[in-house]
């Protein structure tokens, strides 16, 4: 054996492109955002005198509400994710049988076009004089106010567009309950509720859960809904960093900004990833 | 079991997935119905059928340098994150080596990160390496993003691998090249396939990536979005519906490749 093989074993000779270019383009620019966050206000040049004044400022402000939207509409995406998809993850794995994959792809095909297009989209559902308003005022003749431009439709948007980041790990969960163990509860005399809370849910929870975190991680940092369907009615904490990005030209406070945001998302990520074997969720055999 | 409520739960399962399924499509059958009429203006019910629009946006030459901008953008993300995911994938679900778990964690971290924030780190870093943005530093920023999907994609096609089949051509005398080209190749060919269509629509459709790492170039989706909020132009839903025709247009080939795939191996095995 050569020196190299026995250097990079077959393993971390094919990881290591990989970590090469994420070391240049993940991590770099995310120490880069955390450097920056500590020079003064409104100045470009990392080698200033370094100081907690931008970290001052946020807590000063009224980021916090921004924080609190984003938290929230976050929350409530999650929640209804749950319930909305549940049933459907189900079909996908028990029901559907050979029409799963055609079902699959409908549900992925959305993701492949700009999520500002496919908003923009229900905008023409919504709006006055559009699809569904033109409807009833033309069949009905019955006038109700259009809801764009409001939470509601904000909250709705992100249901959409996150409905799929629910769904695929929570298909991969309920997959992974074997179907023995299911028809073994029922042999023994369990309800239809009883399977579904001792069986179903414990044992697919590993998909749910990374369900729940990659859909809360995601809607935390959602901006184009509030846009393009709130019509800037609340303004979410991505908002916030933009803002101080570009228009207000304030790199050290948006990077303060998104510093605190990342420190949220990835003490999530962490917590709930470090009690998951990937392997088993992904299908190894 | 009792079957007769079994069957009732199957079928409310079933009319359950559809009325999300049509919640999923409402908004781009609203654009298609906003892309078919001749008036300036969208009003529902549509008085005017018409096409008109879809010709004079596809006759314009500003659309024509974003697709060739986008395209530029997309193809060269597919050709590089196919490349570094296959071998991506091979270390996350073929190998065992010691550090693999957290390797698992390091390609999971940029999907679990929201893009907005992401885009801007880039900005950041970029200029602080003193780069011009351009298409290419757009195109290094959605690999970023793009790698780690295409790894998954193409991992779990891994999984389902058989070692013993690169084994038994070591044994046979192949060369490592050979064996990677004979063997591992073809047998994830269909993962492989799927990563690579995964990486391009997914960089075609970029936004938040896109807005603040192309510079002076604009891709489609981000003409789009200056579009939208510049005020209505027919023009936008014309774009978005043919975005998604043309997306499923491809992903409907892309499925039926790899089943016929499929069913040719499974005809040679028997």
């Amino acid at each position: 054996m050569s020196i190299l093989s026995r250097l990079l074993p077959p393993g971390r000779r094919h990881a290591l492109p990989l970590i090469l270019f994420m070391a240049v383009g993940f991590a770099a620019p995310l120490f880069a955002v955390i450097a920056y966050s500590f020079v003064p206000a409104r100045t470009f040049d990392l080698w200033a005198d370094w100081s907690f004044d931008n970290y001052l400022e946020v807590f000063n402000s009224t980021s916090y509400i921004a924080f609190g939207w984003s938290l929230g509409l976050a929350a409530a995406t999650v929640l209804i994710l749950a319930l909305v998809c549940y049933p459907v993850a189900f079909g996908l794995a028990r029901v559907f049988g050979k029409w799963a994959t055609l079902i699959t792809l409908l549900f992925t095909l959305p993701l492949f076009v700009s999520e500002n297009v496919r908003l923009y989209g229900w905008i023409m559902v919504f709006i006055k004089n559009g699809v569904l308003l033109g409807t009833l005022k033309s069949l009905f003749g019955w006038e109700p106010d259009s809801i764009v431009f409001t939470p509601e439709l904000t909250l709705l948007g992100m249901v959409y567009v996150y409905l799929p980041f629910m769904l695929f790990p929570m298909t991969l969960g309920v997959s992974m309950v074997p179907q023995q163990t299911r028809d073994a509860a029922y042999d023994l005399g369990a309800s239809r509720w009883q399977v579904f809370r001792e069986v179903d849910l414990p044992l697919s929870m590993p998909g749910i859960v990374i369900g729940f975190l990659l859909t809360f991680v995601l809607a935390v940092g959602a901006i184009a809904e509030a846009k393009v369907l709130g019509g800037q009615r609340i303004i979410p904490i991505a908002n916030d960093i933009e803002v101080a990005f570009t228009y207000a030209q304030n790199w050290p406070l948006g990077s303060a900004l998104a510093v605190l945001l990342m420190l949220l998302v990835g003490f999530l990520v962490l917590i709930v990833l470090r009690r998951f074997d990937l392997d088993t969720i992904l299908g190894r055999r | 079991m009792n079957s007769r409520s079994d069957r009732m739960i199957r079928a409310l399962i079933w009319a359950w997935a559809s009325a999300i399924i049509l919640f999923m499509y409402l908004p781009a059958i609203g654009l298609l119905l906003a892309s078919s009429t001749s008036s300036r203006y969208f009003i529902f019910p549509i008085q005017r059928w018409g096409f008109d629009w879809w010709q004079k946006t596809f006759v314009s030459l500003e659309i024509h340098q974003l697709f060739k901008t986008s395209f530029a953008i997309a193809g060269s993300v597919t050709v590089i994150a196919v490349v570094i995911a296959l071998f991506g994938a091979l270390a996350f679900a073929r190998y065992d080596w010691k550090g693999r778990g957290i390797f698992q964690k390091i390609v999971l971290l940029p999907i679990f990160f929201p893009q907005t924030v992401l885009g801007l780190a880039l900005l950041l870093w970029f200029n602080a390496l003193g780069l011009q943005m351009s298409w290419q530093t757009a195109v290094f920023a959605h690999l970023v993003w793009i790698i780690p999907v295409c790894t998954l994609v193409i991992s779990i096609q891994v999984y389902s691998f058989d070692p013993a089949l690169e084994e038994a051509a070591f044994d046979l005398g192949a060369s490592r090249f050979q064996v990677f080209r004979e063997v591992t190749l073809p047998v994830l060919f269909p993962g492989i396939f799927s990563g690579a269509l995964f990486a391009f629509l997914l960089s075609w459709g970029n936004f938040p990536l896109s807005l603040y790492t192309t510079g002076a170039d604009t891709t489609l989706p981000e003409y789009l979005y200056s579009k939208m909020i510049a005020g209505y132009t027919p023009g936008v839903p014309v774009l978005g519906t043919a975005s998604t025709l043309g997306a499923g247009i491809l992903l409907l080939c892309g499925y039926l490749l790899i089943v016929y795939l499929r069913r040719r191996r499974s005809a040679d095995g028997a």
